[in-house]
């Protein structure tokens, strides 16, 4: 007999013959050939899923890929391009050396270097900086997984400018999620697949989750649960949706906002779950002007207060046998304050907020609006479940059973990727809560570590950046209010991307995108070094590319580059390679070590926290290294404190020693697992100089499975908050509260009215009240609200093929075979209405340039809404293609056409394009037009670039590919 | 169906060169011909020539060339492999018939049985030709009763003519052969019409919704599974837009049809060798208007399989 | 040899459910990374890197709108061999390179005797086979003829590459001539159909159609939101419910 069925893909009709002996057919095939001589077992790298992955070794190449059955995250299955991991690996576009820049800039032109010259042209050059000015070394990473290293390298460095690729990617959605509930989606939550009747996916074309979100897809289907989508794009996820709401981009909070708004109205609310989990009961003061207007009623311990309704006075509002009142003004020392829930309903229930005042500007009918709302309270209230599972809760109050509210949300770029994105993903998680459904049975689930405060801990360092010191804690953090902000006594930024400053106060990932502007303009300041590691700033993930190149190419009156040095790390000849001045080449994912920490982007999930380790499953067969590695010889070489020893000596070997030697905090390092001297203390404990070798021997990664009453209410379940303790996730075993009313954000406020001792510059105040809101409101995105929409009649998308995303595919031979032309889906009757046919070629026309592409007709799509796939526009000479690539001559570049600033406000000031309160890049707030082009123009993609030169050496890519021939060679041969 | 010119030529000649030697094969035993060797060498040579110059085509279609032998193997179930085997076949038959009449300058006895016998092979291999076709049911323009009528009667035609135009070389000529060529080339003509009128009417059971299994509706293409042109589109995605392929049809009759008909009139009324000259180019003709034609006939086919790809 | 085997017992194929998959394309390259090394090895990729790029692939994903009275659905749709019960493919093949196996009903070719004629790809109205210019034969899915039965593999990875990779649980894999097996329940539950049934290839793969068009199709009987009949309205319900 079979052991019990492992992985995803186990339902009986998925698994093998019930006798699996060949029969006998006698047509001479070898039916068990013999497919590796040894199985790797690691973590993908392909995006930032993080799957586990085996890696199949035949005769020294890699055989195949497949998903590793026992791993956490993809329980077997594997994605289009984890398959597609062999030719990311035997890629043309590969780097072979470090190279100095001997032509112009942009130019593609370099010699070859040693590391040793590499290494000490950069040493020499980051050492002055240190010495000097530490804050003029910018270091950027992109889709980079090992943050806490980068992110502590630039701290030990001295410099506060530092972040990775989250401000035009996420931050919306873990700031949104991190400020109200303590926890995020993206890839720090999940719906709870298995129980969950009713799954609501907000602006997702695909996602980090990649693979969990598709088998949890697959159970939903099975189980026959309802999935609606709201997506203006009827593709992929949203393809199989039982309802799917083609939405006007951008207008998704007011959707949401009408559906609380009927829920409200119909006395629909979890009332019992709000006065146990968020801050619906505390006492929010109501005193215009006064300097704590709109703050929280605090005891003298600073506890907020709640009105007990039976005791008839003011009570902690966290006092679990209080009975507060979740309505009402009330007076307390003779202030007038009010609860948060009042404040909520009075600004919901408002009719600019019904369904008929929201249906035409979100191109949704006021009866669709309501019938999901129906649909929502009947199955949060009427179809709830209960687990047969008892737990206590944070006050010691023993519950029987687990109960639980099954709807279940998911959102991320459509809503993230606009300027009003920040409020729109409170908006989705102020009615989550409003429903119970937050970490319960059926409902969103919280992945370790989180749970955590929100926000939660540390603040953003970088106030006091001096030479040779290094920052007092790491550069990125979360700030409570405008003291934390990094920015001067003028109000100035100290950040080279404004990061925490009043133009972006909740920057939590930083502001990738603005930095190359900024440090051209040399505003807040000019910086001497920018260093990327693995993001395309010159190309697709920058907005206005054009300009972009223009910056990182343009001289100052002396004829020196104003951004006078680039230091660059990439595995592939990107279009970004040829504007650095020296290029650190990286290795591939499968022949390095990694971490992917719980100090970082974790692979955990609902059931208990995990992680995992890459390690070399191939040697380089060219000289470069691991940027990690790297990094870490470099800080050791600059004698950063924490790279060296006492005498001065390399403190860490490489990235692998690092992994398993470094402690953030006494016992707490990047790896969880198999900690302490006998190797079984999880979360804390003693260093394992075998800890790397546990990893590999367990499939290359941990995991701890909770037990059953961990698993929900972790906000508020005292057998978890004392395991999140025990591990480090938090300091302390407290309740987390969801905070429904920012209390953060209205401290801005007050700092706009002039309160406290960091103040906006007078400019920034109207701004800065305006989108501070302390609860989520709905606001028009800034570029919709700039341009003449009868000129700019369309909202313009991308979304990543669900086979790229997050991938650098269109190197992949077998990737770009899928897609390497995109065009421009409009719908049938956009295009009737515009004269436009099926593959005819369009301008496509923003106030910010224009572009030209080929259109395909479609169905279903928002009516008033353009899309195509992002980053299949490739600039000519890169990325180890061809000239006559389809991707340089038919495909095409939105992202040339996105502003990168908004238009002037009424003192000429341009602000990044970008969300007001996180610095979220809104890509997808771009207007377009289209028009058909002129016959002699059709064919081809405008704008392009001149041809990039090719790097020594590098050979041209092969007009034919076999990869596979030589092991069924081999396997003829042995026989 | 991309019409692929090594197949083009394959069917034509072999069309043509089968009628030829069908005709040399039963015409000479019955008399109609005189055992004249240089007759026989050209009439052969040509029926001969053009046979094994379309098989030799034919190969140029092939990956393996070089294993074409095994073709023979599946006579069973395949119709290719029965025309390979038939078309082989037939040059035992022809042959003796060819060295019976070119050297031995008879066309009686054994003789007579070889060449009736090459009739046979001959109608025989073109059969199988046109199964090749009509047996195919994803290409409704093939899957139809006019494709096996149709490879016969223009083998016919072409072989008459053909046969028509070596006499008259010769001075041979009779009336009946070219009233009987007039005859066919009408035939042809009327056929190829009635064809064409058949496929532009045809209502194909097969579509979008029974391909997808989508039932009810529309089912239109969104996204093809690749971007650049691949093996199923370079060899089943050809498509000709209609105002070219009208023009191509009256191309093809007028060389094919409408001009040997005129060519063969004119040759009724005028001496040798003026008869001779035009009853060749009426040959030439049609055999180029046949080439077009052929074109036509896989340029015009759709494929099943396009309709996965909205085509 | 060409000519069919008598109907066995056994027919393997694929099931794959059009209402759950995604188009992902995890089965596609699945199949291309481990076909390129297995029985057919390798699949070519001719011009990989430049503007007329054409590899052999064994699977490949569609999309379609399917526009109908109750609206517009897009459907994703993999295409691969369906290993007919009367493949033309076989039938018309001169050299006996395409054949059935009696055994278990796939389809394979016999690379060693294939002439690369083409015939049996114009033959195959699902578009299944693939020709290699560079070896001058036609390919085509295997159903993993060398996974299914592979002693050197983990029982449980005996499954077709497509199967074990698809994230959505989308494929499912068995034999489709024993109606008790759970794919033919499968199919039986889900009203799986043929492709152009009316060709007569008996396909043995099923497609599982998207329930938004069976009777499968969500719905949440909820009823409409009534305003709450309280004094004070939703606040004064809110009282009231808390003083309960």
């Amino acid at each position: 007999m079979q052991g019990p069925p492992r992985g995803a893909n186990s339902a009986p009709s998925q698994r093998q013959l019930a006798d699996t002996r060949a029969p006998d057919e006698g047509d001479g095939v070898d039916t068990s050939p013999n497919v590796s001589d040894s199985i790797a077992k690691t973590t993908c790298y392909m995006c930032a899923c993080r799957c586990g992955i085996d890696v199949h070794i035949k005769d020294g190449k890699i055989r195949y890929i497949n998903g590793n059955k026992d791993h956490p995250v993809n329980r077997g299955v594997i994605c289009g391009k984890g398959s597609s991991g062999i030719m990311q690996h035997y890629s043309p576009a590969r780097l072979k050396k470090p190279l100095l820049r001997t032509g112009p800039r942009g130019s593609g032109e370099f010699r070859e270097i040693e590391w040793e010259e590499a290494f000490s042209i950069a040493t020499e050059r980051l050492s002055t900086i240190r010495r000097t000015d530490p804050k003029k070394l910018a270091f950027f990473t992109g889709r980079d997984q090992s943050q806490s290293l980068t992110g502590w390298w630039a701290s030990q460095f001295g410099t506060p400018n530092f972040a990775a690729h989250g401000g035009f990617c996420s931050v919306n959605m873990a700031a949104g999620g991190l400020y109200t509930i303590g926890g995020s989606f993206w890839e720090f939550g999940e719906p709870d697949w298995d129980n969950t009747k009713y799954f609501m996916l907000f602006g997702v074309a695909e996602d980090h989750d990649s693979n969990p979100i598709k088998i949890g897809l697959g159970k939903l289907k099975a189980r026959g649960a309802k999935v609606v989508s709201i997506n203006p794009c009827r593709t992929g996820y949203n393809a199989i949706a039982d309802d799917w709401i083609g939405i006007r981009p951008g207008t998704d909070g007011l959707f949401v906002f009408a559906l609380i708004h009927e829920l409200l109205k119909a006395g629909r609310a979890d009332l019992d779950y709000l006065l146990r989990y968020t801050n619906a009961h505390v006492l929010v003061i109501q005193e215009p002007g006064a300097a704590d207007d709109g703050l929280f009623v605090r005891d003298n311990d600073g506890n907020p207060l709640a009105w007990d309704r039976v005791a008839k006075r003011p009570v902690s509002a966290t006092d679990a046998d209080a009975r507060p009142a979740l309505t009402g003004s009330y007076d307390v020392d003779g202030r007038r304050c009010v609860t948060v829930f009042q404040l909520i309903a009075d600004r919901y229930l408002d009719e600019s907020y019904a369904p008929d005042a929201v249906a035409e500007r979100c191109g949704i009918s006021a009866g669709t609006i309501r019938r999901i709302a129906a649909e929502l309270a009947h199955v949060a209230f009427e179809q709830a479940i209960e687990l047969p599972v008892a737990w206590t809760d944070w006050a010691g109050r023993r519950h029987e059973t687990i109960k639980g509210r099954p709807v279940s949300m998911h959102a991320m770029r459509g809503i993230s990727a606009h300027s009003n994105g920040f409020h729109t993903c409170r908006a989705i998680h102020l009615l989550q809560v409003l429903l119970g459904t937050v970490d319960v049975p059926g409902g969103f689930r919280f992945k370790p570590p989180y749970p955590r405060s929100a926000p939660p801990g540390p603040k953003p360092c970088g106030k006091d950046v001096r030479p040779m010191t290094p920052l007092g804690g790491m550069p990125l953090g979360f700030v409570c209010g405008p003291d934390d902000l990094l920015v001067d006594e003028a109000g100035t930024p100290l950040r080279i991307d404004k990061a925490y400053s009043w133009d972006s106060p909740l920057a939590a990932h930083g502001l990738m995108h603005t930095v190359i502007r900024n440090a051209w303009a040399g505003d807040p300041y000019p910086i001497d070094t920018l260093m990327m590691y693995m993001s395309n700033m010159a190309w697709n993930s920058s907005m206005n590319t054009v300009e972009t190149m223009a910056m990182l190419t343009d001289h100052d009156e002396a004829g020196n580059y104003r951004i006078p040095f680039i230091i660059y790390s990439d595995a592939y000849y990107s279009e970004t390679v040829p504007f650095a001045d020296l290029v650190l080449p990286d290795t591939t994912y499968l022949e390095r070590h990694d971490c992917i920490s719980l100090l970082d982007r974790p692979i955990s999930h609902g059931d208990g926290p995990g992680d995992a380790i890459r390690h070399p499953v191939v040697e380089p067969d060219r000289d470069v290294r691991p940027f990690q590695s790297v990094l870490i010889e470099l800080g050791a070489r600059l004698g950063l404190p924490g790279f060296v020893e006492e005498d001065g000596s390399a403190k860490y070997r490489d990235y692998a020693d690092y992994i398993v030697n470094h402690e953030r905090t006494p016992g707490i390092g990047p790896l969880a697992g198999w900690r302490g001297k006998d190797e079984t203390s999880i979360g804390k404990g003693e260093v394992n100089p075998n800890q790397l070798q546990r990893y590999i021997d367990n499939g290359g990664f941990w995991h701890h499975d909770f037990t059953d009453d961990q698993r929900y209410y972790k906000m508020a379940n005292r057998s978890y908050l004392d395991f999140a303790v025990q591990l480090g996730f938090i300091p302390k075993a407290e309740p987390i509260v969801f905070q429904l009313y920012s209390e953060t954000m209205q401290r801005f406020r007050l700092a706009a009215r002039g309160h406290g001792r960091v103040v906006p510059p007078q400019s920034e105040r109207e701004r800065v009240e305006t989108y501070m809101d302390p609860l989520p409101f709905w606001y028009m995105p800034f570029e919709e609200a700039a341009v003449d929409l009868e000129k700019y009649p369309l909202h313009a998308l991308t979304q990543r093929p669900m086979h790229m995303y997050h991938s650098w595919g269109s190197q992949n031979a077998w990737l770009r075979q899928i897609t390497s032309q995109n065009r421009l889906f409009v719908h049938h009757r956009t295009a009737a209405g515009l004269g436009l046919a099926d593959d005819d070629w369009v301008w496509i026309e923003s106030i910010n340039g224009k572009v030209k592409g080929q259109i395909k007709l479609v169905d279903g799509v928002n009516e008033s809404t353009v899309w195509t796939w992002n980053a299949i526009g490739k600039r000519r000479g890169s990325w180890g293609l061809k000239d006559d690539a389809a991707e340089s001559n038919r495909g095409f570049l939105l992202n040339h056409i996105i502003g990168d600033q908004t238009s002037a406000d009424a003192q000429g000031k341009r602000y990044s394009n970008s969300d007001p309160v996180t610095g979220q890049a809104a890509w997808f707030d771009l207007r377009v037009r289209i028009v058909k082009c002129a016959a002699e123009e059709a064919g081809f993609t405008e704008p392009r670039f001149e041809r990039f030169h090719q790097p020594p050496h590098f050979e041209p890519p092969p007009d034919m590919l076999t990869f596979g021939a030589g092991f069924r060679q081999a396997r003829k041969a042995a026989q | 169906m991309h019409p692929a010119f090594s197949v083009v030529f394959f069917t034509t000649a072999t069309g043509a060169g089968y009628g030829l030697l069908a005709l040399l094969g039963v015409l000479g035993p019955l008399g109609f011909i005189a055992p004249d060797f240089w007759t026989g060498f050209v009439g052969m040579g040509l029926a001969l020539g053009l046979i094994a110059a379309g098989l030799l085509s034919s190969t140029g279609h092939l990956g393996r060339p070089e294993r074409a032998w095994r073709a023979f193997s599946q006579w069973r179930s395949s119709w290719l492999s029965r025309e390979g085997v038939a078309s082989v076949a037939t040059f035992i038959p022809s042959g003796l018939f060819g060295v019976g009449w070119i050297f031995l300058g008879r066309l009686d006895g054994w003789v007579a049985a070889a060449g009736v016998l090459a009739n046979f092979g001959a109608i025989a291999t073109v059969c199988m030709t046109g199964m090749i076709y009509a047996s195919l049911k994803p290409i409704a323009q093939w899957h139809s009763p006019y494709t096996l009528p149709g490879y016969l009667i223009f083998s016919a035609m072409s072989g008459c003519v053909l046969l028509n135009a070596v006499l008259q070389g010769f001075a041979l000529g009779s009336e009946i052969l070219p009233a009987f060529s007039v005859l066919l080339t009408l035939l042809g003509w009327g056929w190829k019409l009635a064809t064409w009128r058949h496929n532009d009417q045809l209502e194909i059971q097969t579509n979008a919704n029974t391909a997808t299994g989508l039932s009810g509706g529309t089912v239109r293409s969104l996204e093809w599974p690749h971007t650049e042109e691949n093996y199923l589109l370079k060899e089943m995605g050809f498509r000709i837009a209609r105002k070219h392929a009208s023009k191509l049809r009256r191309i093809a009759q007028a060389l094919a049809f409408g001009l040997p008909i005129l060519l063969l009139l004119a040759a009724f009324a005028l001496p040798w060798p003026f008869a001779a000259a035009l009853s060749v180019l009426a040959a030439i003709a049609q055999f180029g208007g046949m080439l077009v034609e052929r074109w036509l006939f896989f340029a015009e086919a759709k494929h099943t399989v396009m309709l996965y790809y909205g085509r | 040899m060409t000519c069919l085997p008598s109907p066995g017992g056994k027919k393997l194929g694929l099931v794959i459910d059009l209402d759950t998959c995604v188009g992902c394309q995890a089965c596609v390259t699945a199949c291309k990374e481990w076909n390129t090394g297995g029985h057919m090895a390798p699949l070519t990729d001719i011009d990989p890197y430049g503007g007329h790029v054409d590899g052999v692939w064994f699977n490949r994903v569609h999309s379609y709108e399917h526009i109908t009275e109750m609206g517009g659905r897009t459907v994703n749709f993999p295409r691969s061999c369906l290993h007919c019960e009367t493949p033309a493919c076989v039938t018309v093949c001169p050299t006996g390179a395409s054949y059935k196996r009696a055994s278990d009903g796939i389809v394979l070719i016999d690379e060693d005797k294939c002439i690369g004629c083409k015939l049996c790809s114009w033959a195959c109205p699902y578009g299944a086979r693939e020709f290699d210019t560079d070896v001058g034969v036609m390919k085509k899915c295997t159903l993993c003829v060398d996974r299914i039965y592979n002693d050197n593999l983990a029982e449980g990875d005996r499954v077709p590459a497509c199967v074990a990779a698809c994230p959505t649980s989308a494929r499912h894999f068995g034999d489709l001539g024993d109606p008790q097996s759970p794919v033919s329940q499968l199919v039986a539950e889900r009203g799986g159909v043929d492709l152009m049934p009316e060709l007569g290839y008996h396909p043995t793969n099923k497609y599982l159609p998207p329930r938004a068009h069976t009777q499968r199709a969500a719905s949440v009987a909820a009823p409409a939101l009534e305003p709450v009949r309280a004094e004070g309205g939703f606040l004064g319900w809110v009282d009231r419910m808390l003083s309960n």
